[in-house]
């Protein structure tokens, strides 16, 4: 699985809440939670992650079980999300919704460049390229089925 | 040798298993999403619905429309699927959990991160997501990681004015937001056996604030004896000689009244150190102190007195809130001018029941002070009960005196 796309940046600890605030979860209209994608954290960021790439720091998306948080994401159009560590809920909650994330240490800034490559297991940054932590076997075939619900329907 | 995780999951920390699992529950957010992945997934019969429970606690009773409309379809599901439902009221699912449900020895997934806490019984009890849950539901097993164990090593006593959440907030700052993440919390030592099991459910609660996965105690007599008041039998866990990534050793004397400050839970002061902050509200609840002993502790406090600030109270559950009625514990904290919530998750996620405007201050006994948590622009303290209850009435923050 390949994506590319340009950066956001966004530092360490960015928690579920400020991925998707407390007060827009009770629906079940998914495009609401990429409409207020990190409201509480930059207003501005939500019309920007179609197409984009998230680079975090570290304990990305820390805190709730909240599936909306990868959710909205996903719904926002974002290609992956590249981090040098995650929050484990969040990571594994990712995989089963079909958003790609990698665990890569990467140099970036906004707008950089960013190629990755989740079977090779690499990151590249404006044409840099770093390693990412590979995925266990099945969550690579969670990933490439599109997630945890079409996985279901062909694997068992 | 093995830590609890590996010798629960049944094998070597690092190795991939796939388990059945013993109660597996999601509450009135999480449960919608489950039960729609649960559709996509063209699931109809579940094999083990006996293991599944739903649990509405998180906005209950609804605050909309919209709410209630959602809850009410998630009843309807768990009436035509079999899963038990404790509704509206009920309490937060994981206090119902602790009320003699889960033991020594399970494999617990709920769709909440906090489900951690119930790694207070010496089981396996993790988060997990909603589509996760799904899963869970459609076949009754689920995939982990067998995680590598950090030993938080608690020797000693407490000293008066510090109680169980300090040491929760103590080991969170040592460990800070993501230094346990994708590990298991073991808490060992003299001083872990000295907890009483609602004591020690606080500490388990916060395990998921380091990233853990979750955060145990091994079983002992305190915790047979508390099961058996519920007419559950359980056996003690003898803690074998096993590799520890690392310890931390914490020093339960050393323990002051101890305050974490927005918006970072692993930011955290002695209670000294911030006195005087301005409050504009005080909530005591939630699944890390909502229980019969924190409201007791509370009540001991406020008795007699009235609070300064707007003061929200909810007990972590119907039984909790129960038992306060019966001993008096509730009439002291009405009486001190608090208010009471019906029992649940309250104003802990923002959505209800003490919102906060923007630039107000509360000083919460929750596990999470992210910023607009509780409301936008809102600040969160987090405290113990008794730093909570000393600063409603002054109306600023203020360290408990020795009881």
């Amino acid at each position: 699985m390949q994506g590319a796309g340009p950066a956001i940046c966004l530092g360490n600890d960015i928690d579920t809440d400020v991925i998707i605030a407390g007060r827009y979860l009770r629906t079940k209209d998914r495009s609401v939670w990429a409409e207020h994608a990190f409201e509480d954290l930059d207003p501005a960021l939500a019309p920007r992650l179609s197409g984009s790439i998230i680079v975090a720091g570290r304990n990305m998306g820390c805190g709730s079980s909240r599936e909306q948080a990868v959710v909205a994401l996903r719904e926002a159009g974002v290609v992956g999300v590249v981090a040098e560590s995650f929050a484990r809920i969040f990571f594994r909650n990712a995989v089963n919704v079909g958003l790609p994330v990698l665990e890569a240490a990467v140099s970036c800034t906004d707008g950089a460049r960013v190629a990755f490559d989740l079977d090779a297991g690499w990151v590249e940054v404006d044409g840099k390229r770093y390693p990412a932590r590979p995925l266990s076997g099945r969550m690579i075939t969670i990933l490439r089925a599109g997630g945890l619900v079409p996985y279901w329907g062909s694997h068992r | 040798m093995s830590t609890l995780s590996e010798r629960i999951l049944g094998a070597p920390a690092g190795e991939y298993v796939d388990r059945e699992v013993d109660i597996a529950f999601a509450h009135d957010g999480t449960g919608v999403l489950a039960r729609e992945a649960l559709r996509e997934m063209g699931v109809e019969r579940l094999p083990h619905p006996e293991r599944l429970r739903l649990i509405f606690d998180h906005i209950v009773p609804a605050n909309t429309g919209t709410t209630a409309t959602l809850q009410a379809e998630l009843r309807g599901y768990a009436r035509s699927s079999g899963i038990a439902l404790s509704d509206a009221g009920g309490g937060i699912c994981h206090q119902v959990m602790s009320e003699g449900v889960v033991r020594p020895g399970m494999v617990v997934v709920g769709a909440d991160s906090h489900t951690c806490t119930l790694g207070a019984f010496g089981a396996f009890a993790t988060g997990m997501g909603a589509t996760d849950m799904a899963a869970v539901w459609a076949s009754g097993a689920t995939w982990f990681r067998v995680p590598e164990t950090i030993a938080v090593n608690l020797a000693g006593n407490l000293p008066c004015a510090a109680e169980p959440k300090d040491v929760a907030l103590a080991y969170v700052a040592r460990l800070g937001m993501e230094g346990a993440t994708y590990r298991a919390l073991e808490f060992v030592g003299d001083g872990a056996a000295g907890l009483s099991m609602d004591g020690r459910l606080t500490l388990s609660n916060m395990a998921v604030e380091t990233g853990a996965k979750t955060g145990m105690f091994y079983a002992d007599p305190a915790t047979v004896r508390y099961l058996a008041d519920y007419g559950l039998a359980a056996a003690s866990q003898t803690p074998e000689d096993c590799r520890y990534e690392r310890t931390v050793d914490i020093d339960l004397g050393d323990i002051v009244p101890l305050v974490a400050v927005p918006h970072r839970v692993d930011t955290v002061r002695e209670a000294e150190e911030v006195a005087g902050t301005h409050l504009d509200q005080v909530f005591v609840g939630t699944c890390t102190n909502g229980r019969y002993e924190d409201l007791a502790r509370f009540a001991r406090i406020v008795r007699g007195k009235k609070v300064a600030v707007r003061t929200v109270v909810v007990p972590a559950s119907r039984t909790v809130l129960a038992r306060a009625i019966a001993t008096g514990v509730l009439a002291d904290i009405v009486d001190a001018g608090c208010m009471v919530v019906p029992p649940g998750c309250g104003p802990c996620l923002g959505a209800h029941a003490g919102v906060l405007g923007e630039g107000e201050v509360c000083l919460s006994t929750a596990n999470r002070n992210f910023r607009n948590r509780m409301g936008v622009g809102g600040e969160i303290y987090l405290s113990s009960v008794a730093t909570a209850a000393a600063s409603a009435i002054a109306g600023e923050i203020t360290a408990p005196e020795v009881a």
